[in-house]
């Protein structure tokens, strides 16, 4: 097999041009029916979500006053923060909402609490990396620009601490998320220069004080007396954010199984071979309700990649339809528990330490026929 | 302004709130409390007339952050319609200027529904007390505020048609509220046309102020009843010097443009449009393509505005004013060269920001929608 799909175990099933056609046709048919159906139901929801997100917030500040809660008071911080992130801040940003026409749910307006500049967001996340999923070379979010993420990416002694700085980015996610648009590697590797970074850095900045200065500064010191462990609550739940928004990410398009493209398969993409890409690159976590709101209903990594502008309460309701439709056209569907997900990320960070392009250890967590 | 809201506005409570803003945590707790946005709720709805396109009164509370208005100034109003969507009109404020967090009203007529689309006005005018609306401060400059004519009593006239009645009842409100004695305090014209007694707006008001010794003039012209249309010759006989008086006007477009060419072109004429000018299929510069990139749509360019052409592809980008007025539709034209249909500039910069409801297309353009 020539460099077609990577990662797969088992060889990825190519659909003939026609089946690619007829699968995008099925795909764009979900959509165009949730789209005519949106209305008050998804605005109350997620009226309730920012509601939620807004007092968790507000409770959390509070609470530092009170010294015996500050267990209590970092969880609110971290759920609000995480809420906000996720559910809020991912989906409302990918114009999710912005059929309702209201300022403060539309995706050129707003800001999410996170020090990455949320226009800069909208450019690498909304567009680099969801038209160019899993495009070795072209999709900046295989690894980050840091990691070898993929057997494909030619190693080098450096990605022998693949699995520190797995770690590192993980502790620091907002910061990695914010830095990811400069490109540092590639101003290594001389094919960027500073000047272009230049206006980046100014909005990174910006955002970068506003943030420090609120968590960091700001409330800590309105706590008077208790203003290191008000500071102590905000860099935890800032922490606590980082690790699981982190976790949720690397499950949607790192565990066994998912595929890479080159840039070649991609030229001219049909949009159903654009369908195809994306299903076969994402994968998804099982779990329940509660579970599904803290990811922001990332877990159904597969239908927000094919779907990236359906409000994300839509998707549990469709994954049914798409995992039928994946059964019919004999494409895997994956998904697992977050302990499995996690463990094969985890697998693959250390095994991608070492040299060696494809190795059969692969094969433990091969892509699941799609579940029943 | 309060303490509070000074507070409120303060850049410390904005770095507490950031990135929100004070006003996303204001709002959970109540909708008519704000630090920078202006909302208003509806507290009284008069009915002025009946029909297929009645039109109602709306008295609105603002919240304390309304900075107030000119006679003659408009206002962006947000209402959410069925299906939770959100859509901003303008409106001419009718009542009197305003100070800050003071009442006003809003004059509206019903329009018909559009196929997808419920109309603005029509859910405003049939509102019940209560709803809320979604406001901009007070904006425009067809005001009498520091015009020639403002400190001296020169004569005024206002010329009006329809509900373009509304800015011009500011002004005749204001005057009568401010001037000497409930006096406007010189001679006023106030020229009005509806198609019928029973279409007349104000009806009983302008009774009123016509009954009483007020220096003004009121003139109700009902077309569709044996009243002549707008003519120049007309005009003389009530105002003879009318090219040298100060005038406002505002209405139909048709009503308008007679107005402007009665004028030929004197300064002291200011108008008001509550439409933008259309611009019609085949219009100059009619030709190549227009190409909508994110939808990945395209059709050959037919003159229209691009937000007429997008509507006609079936997008549905999001629009306010649609005259050019609010920037709600400011989407960003990555190729090719728009005109202004209201100035009639010409812009060809590349990743440039324009107002899709006012720009149309001079050859092939693509627009990131
Ligand atoms: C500066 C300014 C001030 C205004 N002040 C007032 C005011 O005081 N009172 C008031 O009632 N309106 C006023 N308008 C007009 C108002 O903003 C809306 O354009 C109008 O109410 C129609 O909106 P809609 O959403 O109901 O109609 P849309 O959804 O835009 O369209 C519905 C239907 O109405 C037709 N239509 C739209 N606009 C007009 C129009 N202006 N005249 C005739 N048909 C139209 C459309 O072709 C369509 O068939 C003002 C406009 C401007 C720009
Ligand atoms: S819709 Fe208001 S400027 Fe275009």
């Amino acid at each position: 097999m020539t460099s077609t799909t990577t990662g797969t175990t088992t060889g990825t099933p190519r659909l003939t041009p026609d089946q690619l056609d007829a699968l995008g046709a099925e795909l764009d048919a979900i959509r165009q029916r949730v789209l005519a159906d949106l209305g008050e139901a998804d605005a109350d929801y997620i009226h309730g979500v920012v509601r939620l997100q807004r007092r968790l917030e507000v409770a959390g500040r509070a609470l530092f006053y009170l010294p015996p809660a500050w267990p209590l008071a970092v969880a609110a911080l971290s759920v609000s923060k995480i809420l906000d992130n996720m559910e809020i801040g991912h989906n409302v940003m990918h114009g999710q909402y912005d059929w309702m026409g209201e300022p403060g749910l539309s995706s050129r307006m707003y800001e999410w609490d996170n020090v990455c500049p949320s226009e800069q967001w909208r450019y690498s996340h909304n567009y680099i990396h969801h038209t160019f999923t899993n495009v070795l070379g072209k999709d900046r979010d295989i690894g980050y620009g840091i990691l070898r993420m993929d057997e494909d990416q030619p190693w080098h002694p450096y990605y022998l601490g693949n699995p520190a700085y797995a770690f590192l980015l993980m502790v620091f996610f907002e910061w990695g998320v914010a830095m990811h648009d400069l490109e540092v590697e590639n101003i290594v590797a001389g094919r960027r220069s500073l000047a272009d970074n230049k206006a980046l850095h100014a909005g990174i900045m910006r955002k970068v004080r506003r943030q420090a200065f609120k968590d960091y500064v700001l409330f800590p010191a309105l706590t008077g007396p208790f203003f290191p462990l008000t500071l102590a609550g905000n860099a935890t739940a800032n922490l606590v954010r980082n690790v699981w928004a982190f976790n949720i990410i690397f499950c949607g398009h790192f565990p066994a199984g998912v595929a890479t493209f080159s840039e070649e398969e991609c030229e001219d993409e049909s949009r159903g071979h654009w369908y195809y890409r994306q299903l076969l690159g994402s994968a998804n976590i099982d779990g329940g309700p509660l579970f599904h709101l803290m990811t922001g209903n990332l877990s159904f990594q597969v239908e927000h990649h094919l779907f990236p502008d359906l409000p994300a309460r839509r998707y549990p309701e469709i994954s049914g339809e798409v995992q039928e439709i994946c059964e019919r056209y004999g494409l895997p569907y994956n998904t697992g528990p977050l302990g499995k997900q996690l463990l094969s990320v985890a697998r693959k960070i250390c095994r991608l330490a070492l040299p060696g392009r494809r190795s059969d250890q692969a094969a433990p967590a091969a892509a699941q026929p799609a579940a029943a | 302004m309060g303490v509070l809201s000074t507070v409120l506005q303060s850049r410390a409570v904005a770095a507490l709130a950031s990135p929100h803003g004070v006003d996303r945590f204001l709002e959970q707790v109540n909708p008519l409390w704000a630090a920078h946005e202006v909302r208003g709720r509806v507290v009284d709805v008069r009915h002025e007339t009946t029909g297929v396109h009645p039109v109602s009164t709306l008295t609105v509370q603002p919240t304390s952050t309304w900075r107030g208005h000119r006679a003659g100034q408009h206002v962006q109003v947000g209402v959410d319609l069925p299906g939770a969507r959100r859509a901003t009109r303008c409106f001419s404020v009718s009542s009197a200027a305003s100070g800050p967090g003071e009442r006003f009203t809003l004059t509206v007529r019903a329009h018909d529904d559009g196929q997808e689309r419920a109309s603005v006005s029509r859910h405003l005018a049939t509102a019940a007390p209560g709803t809320l609306l979604h406001l901009s401060q007070a904006g425009g400059d067809f005001t009498m505020h520091a015009t020639p004519a403002t400190p001296t009593p020169h004569p005024l006239l206002l010329v009006s048609g329809g509900s373009g009645i509304t800015p011009v009842m500011s002004m005749l409100r204001t005057l009568l509220r401010d001037g000497y004695d409930g006096r406007a305090g010189r001679p006023v014209t106030f020229l009005h046309y509806a198609r019928s007694a029973a279409e007349q707006i104000y009806a009983e008001e302008l009774a009123a102020i016509a009954r009483f010794d007020n220096h003004v003039d009121v003139r109700l012209v009902h077309t569709g009843e044996g009243g002549q249309r707008f003519s120049p010759a007309a005009l003389a006989r009530l105002v003879p010097d009318f090219r040298d008086t100060d005038t406002w006007a505002c209405g139909p477009t048709g009503l308008v443009q007679a107005v402007q060419a009665a004028y030929d072109g004197s300064a002291r004429l200011r108008v008001e449009h509550f439409k933008a000018p259309t611009t019609a299929p085949g219009a100059e510069g009619a030709e190549g393509e227009t190409s909508f990139a994110r939808s990945g749509l395209g059709a050959a360019n037919t003159g229209e505005t691009l937000l007429a052409q997008a509507e006609a592809l079936g997008l549905r980008p999001q629009t306010g004013c649609r005259m050019g007025i609010c920037f709600s539709c400011t989407t960003r034209k990555t190729r090719g060269t728009v005109r202004d249909v209201v100035t009639g500039e010409e812009s060809s910069r590349p990743d440039e920001d324009v107002r899709i409801c006012v720009s149309a297309p001079v050859g092939s353009c693509t627009l990131d929608l």
